[in-house]
């Protein structure tokens, strides 16, 4: 099942930020699993990318610092109410998923 | 003369008193809540509901716990509740088969007296009594809730859904019949009880000390409106939690030794906090520091 990802926008003083909440475990790798003793493999989001109708505007290279379920936001000049935004990330396991909103 | 004047008068005082310690619950509720309007005449009574974000002096807290408000991290918590509350069981019924109502704005009752098992009733017991019931075997049936986080917060959110569902609805907790009294005794006492290596109570920091803020980011509540965000998300715990999980991490904290998870004195307590709670609408599920 593809993580949840949501994503919300909200414009105020001339710029428009986009918010997106997803829910992702982002392990470090450096984790012990108090039961087994074992390290807990490390699965975290590497990439981000944001876009304003189709066109590229932001990218994000998340690590292993970022906390768990991450909220990021980007904050973008110019955008316009209908604009199509769109968010797209993956991670170091090859999972990834996307999220729309209209401004 | 003098001295038997002094008798009298001494007499009269511990009658006094005698008799304010009998009163009824809704002298306590009476006292209770004006005790908090002159420590913050300038809280509006429904503001209590948000906890310590409504009290003077926060007004910084107020302002992170507006944002987080904006994009509330409880909400994958929260899809979780409604997909377990939402999934039919075995013989096709779900969960709002169990309530009232289809299970909507009837949560502003619980925790309840039930007089068939002479026991307070918790949201909790209802939920894993209707599962039971029905035949499913959520996690949390058999699961150890002291231990078992995955199996606790499966549980919690799914109160959390189903508070969620009775949003805004004011509290109002029937205390009619008399062994609900005795239960919300029982809770008064722990709530006024100190306890734990530290000899806090309750009502030592939610009470007299609420609205101090000791560092450590954690100022204290009041105790006005305690329940009403409960199951909440913390900023400590990045999960939503069951109130009972709250109980036993505060007796933690004054280094008492915590109950388990919807033990009765727990229950009592609830009890008690709801009531002193009344008529504040319910926030729950929400944000908490």
């Amino acid at each position: 099942m593809a993580r949840q990802t949501r994503i919300r926008t909200k414009t105020q003083d001339g710029h428009t930020e986009i918010l997106v909440l997803v829910n992702h475990p982002m392990e470090t790798g450096q984790r012990v699993d108090p039961k087994t003793k074992e390290k807990v493999p490390a699965h975290f989001i590497q990439k981000m990318a944001f876009t304003l109708n189709g066109k590229e505007v932001a990218v994000a290279d998340l690590g292993v610092a970022v906390s768990k379920d991450p909220l990021v936001g980007v904050k973008l000049k110019g955008a316009k109410a209908g604009d199509k935004v769109k968010v797209t990330w993956s991670d170091n396991k090859g999972e990834s998923n996307s999220a729309d909103a209209v401004v | 003369m003098k001295k038997i004047l002094m008798l009298l008068a001494v007499l009269g005082l511990m009658g006094g008193v005698a008799t304010s310690a009998s009163a009824g619950p809704a002298e306590d509720l009476k006292q209770f809540r004006d005790f908090f309007k002159k420590k913050f005449p300038t809280v509006k009574f429904d503001e209590f509901a948000n906890g310590l974000y409504a009290l003077p002096g926060f007004e910084e807290y107020r302002a992170s716990w507006n944002t987080y408000n904006e994009f509330p991290p409880y909400e994958f918590g929260l899809a979780n509740g409604k997909k377990l509350w939402d999934t039919p069981f075995k013989n096709g019924k779900t969960f709002a088969s169990c309530f009232k109502n289809g299970g909507k704005n009837t949560a502003q009752h619980y925790p309840y007296w039930d007089e068939k098992s002479q026991k307070v009733r918790t949201a909790e017991m209802d939920l894993m009594d209707c599962a039971k019931k029905n035949g499913a075997e959520p996690s949390f049936l058999k699961a150890d809730l002291n231990k078992d986080t995955k199996a606790r917060v499966q549980l919690a959110e799914l109160t959390g859904y189903f508070y969620s569902l009775s949003k805004g609805q004011r509290i109002s907790i029937d205390l009619s019949k008399p062994g609900a009294v005795k239960a919300y005794e029982a809770g008064k006492k722990f709530w006024w009880g100190r306890r734990g290596q530290l000899n806090f109570a309750c009502a030592n920091c939610h009470v007299d000390l609420a609205g101090k803020n000791f560092g450590g980011g954690q100022p204290l509540s009041a105790g006005l409106g305690h329940t009403t965000a409960w199951p909440a998300q913390r900023l400590d715990w990045n999960r939503i939690e069951t109130i009972h999980f709250r109980y036993m991490t505060c007796n933690k904290q004054v280094r008492a030794k915590p109950l388990k998870h919807g033990a009765d004195a727990y229950t009592n307590l609830q009890l008690y906090e709801t009531y002193m709670s009344s008529g504040l609408p319910l926030t729950a599920p929400a944000m908490r520091n």
